[in-house]
């Protein structure tokens, strides 16, 4: 697959194209140029980190959009095995944009639930862009339960844009069916473990993202509100996304220095789309040592340290009565 | 312009053209029916137009002093108050965001809990000022309501929860996101307690305040004519493109699509939440 370059990686694009020509040109040539082709590699290579290495936060943002960038299916079939996708929330529709099923993880059951974009333009209809009407956030639920019943781990992958804002989402109650997985994943008896892998867009990231253990990839982000969306509120134009996404605070680093996400998952340069095997081996051992984190805790342990992390979120002065 | 209208003297004409939700001043119009009416009288009337009942706006205090008994009052969480954890700024500061919300509605932050009764029934109320900040759900907000849910456990009492907000608080960025999930929690603890859990959404409720708590509640209630949804109306119609079908996102929208109990009179609710109380703790009626 060609990689496709973002706006801000286009001197990496320009390198590309240069050696992309070299190697075309080396095919019938008679002299040896892949000393250059091999210098020109190291030089994208260390141009990648440079430009990577300070991505701004709204840099960051397009990354985790990037086309090209691994979706919960392509970890369902990196890290797992035996994926058995259920689906439908059984009253009224099997909604594409989110996918569960049951699966091996190092040979034990677990139930994968992540949202899902798609890749063209079809699949992408089909999965909404990633954004789930209360149907789907049903069907999430309904397969907790099941995975409950069973003491059966949850593995969930954020990775959207938002809840669907549609006529039909709200006459189906989308705010009843993201309020109803806030409640019931807060007593759910199971580990559950978040992982966000794009997009961590709000309300519709967060219904299945109340969890024991809330990991992010490095260059995934997670926020209240869109950047676009919180600039054209505040702002009144949203051409300012990157002001809002730099004083959001949407980034894994800083979602980590604030105490609201517990684990970074390194990406390979250039951004997880760069090389799926390394990012799903990381997302693995991510997932490994959070499962392990869990291990020695009974349920109850496990309920009540979930509830105490939940009430312990929020900064605020307290002042003493007189 | 009506006969009413010119009928009226100049100075009270130029008054309409300020279109404020909140009367002020000697008369006030019904946004709906456009009657001009005496202040004195929509307040007595909690802010429900004699004429034709349509319900505007009413402050959190207002809202608690029409619905609690007068005795045995006691407010909750006063000692938690806002900070600004992100430093946030876009055309103003946040600081100066909370300095000026705070100087033009008297409050601290955008939610007011009290504990008290209801014609003699012990309740805890948690009630959203939407004058402060459009009633946005940050980390007061949250403490105030767990600090709530936690005092009505203790006093083995309902805990009620009146919605005006237009979702999270932007300015605290993920920690706003996070209350939704703080407060929806707290709330689990009241079934424990078998305590009943009763939300009343008032116009407007959305985004992260309807898709958290709101709809949870045992019994959801709704205030005529409020807007109440996950996505705002004017997000909807750019995603779709179409026009939105007329009262849609409104209570009467949503008792018909089965989402709400209720849909309760504002000069109604006394009865009806000592009621539905007295109903669910298998208590004599009062």
């Amino acid at each position: 697959m060609k990689t496709s370059f973002l706006e801000f990686e286009q001197p990496i694009a320009e390198l590309e194209a240069k050696i992309e020509q070299l190697r075309f040109v080396q095919d019938d040539s008679a002299v040896d140029i892949s000393e250059e082709i091999s210098r020109l590699d190291a030089k994208s290579q260390s141009l990648t980190k440079e430009i990577y290495a300070k991505l701004t936060p709204w840099q960051c943002a397009l990354v985790a959009r990037h086309p090209q960038r691994p979706y919960t299916l392509d970890y369902l079939s990196l890290v797992f095995t035996d994926f058995e996708e259920l689906h439908g929330d059984r009253s009224y529709a099997d909604d594409h944009a989110i996918v569960g099923g049951l699966a091996r993880f190092n040979g034990q059951s677990c139930m994968v639930i992540g949202h899902q974009k798609g890749r063209d333009t079809k699949e992408k209809i089909q999965r909404n862009f990633g954004m789930p009407r209360p149907e789907g956030y049903r069907k999430a639920l309904r397969l907790m339960r099941l995975a409950e019943k069973f003491g059966i781990p949850i593995f969930t992958f954020v990775d959207t844009p938002g809840a669907y804002p549609g006529i039909d989402a709200e006459e189906r109650g989308q705010s009843e069916a993201i309020g109803r997985n806030l409640a019931v994943m807060t007593e759910l008896k199971v580990p559950l473990i978040a992982t966000v892998i794009g997009e961590g867009g709000s309300g519709g990231a967060l219904a299945i993202a109340v969890a024991d253990v809330v990991a992010m990839l490095q260059y995934s982000t997670y926020s209240v509100i869109s950047p676009e969306g919180c600039a054209s509120i505040l702002w009144k134009s949203a051409e300012r996304a990157g002001e809002a996404a730099e004083t959001m605070g949407i980034t894994a680093p800083r979602l980590k220095s604030l105490g609201l996400i517990d684990r970074i998952i390194n990406e390979p340069v250039g951004g997880a789309h760069r090389d799926y095997r390394l990012v799903a081996q990381n997302v693995k051992k991510s997932l490994q040592e959070a499962l392990k984190q869990l291990a020695g805790l009974s349920t109850s342990e496990l309920i009540e340290r979930r509830f105490e992390r939940l009430m312990s979120y929020g900064r605020f002065k307290e002042q003493a009565i007189h | 312009m009506s006969w009413l209208q010119k009928l009226l003297p100049p100075k009270i004409k130029r008054s309409e053209g300020t279109r404020k939700s909140i009367p002020e001043g000697l008369w006030a119009k019904c946004p709906a029916c456009e009657a001009v009416l005496y202040s004195t009288d929509l307040e007595n009337n909690q802010n429900v137009c004699p004429k034709c009942a349509h319900h505007l706006r009413l402050r959190a205090r207002a809202r608690l002093d029409a619905l609690l008994d007068p005795e045995g009052r006691f407010e909750i969480g006063t000692e938690v108050l806002p900070m600004d954890p992100l430093k946030f700024k876009d055309s103003k500061r946040y600081v100066d965001r909370l300095a000026a919300a705070n100087e033009d509605t008297g409050e601290a932050d955008a939610m007011v809990v009290m504990q008290g009764a209801i014609k003699t029934v012990p309740v805890v109320v948690a009630c959203f000022e939407f004058e402060f900040l459009g009633g946005s759900m940050g980390a007061v907000v949250g403490e105030r309501f767990v600090r709530g849910v936690k005092a009505a456990i203790e006093l083995q009492s309902p805990f009620i929860c009146i919605t005006a907000s237009g979702g999270a608080r932007m300015q605290e960025g993920l920690f706003s996101l996070m209350q939704m999930a703080k407060t929806t929690a707290a709330v689990t603890q009241l079934a424990h307690h078998q305590l009943p859990f009763i939300t009343l959404l008032t116009d407007p409720t959305m985004g992260g305040v309807s898709a958290s708590f709101a709809f949870v509640g045992d019994v959801v209630i709704a205030e005529p004519g409020a807007l109440i949804g996950f996505a705002g109306p004017r997000v909807i119609e750019q995603t779709v493109r179409e026009t939105l079908p007329a009262g849609f996102q409104r209570a009467e929208f949503l008792i018909e699509k089965g989402a709400i109990d209720m849909i309760v009179d504002r000069r109604q609710l006394r009865d009806k939440l000592a009621s539905l109380i007295t109903l669910l703790q298998r208590v004599p009626a009062v």
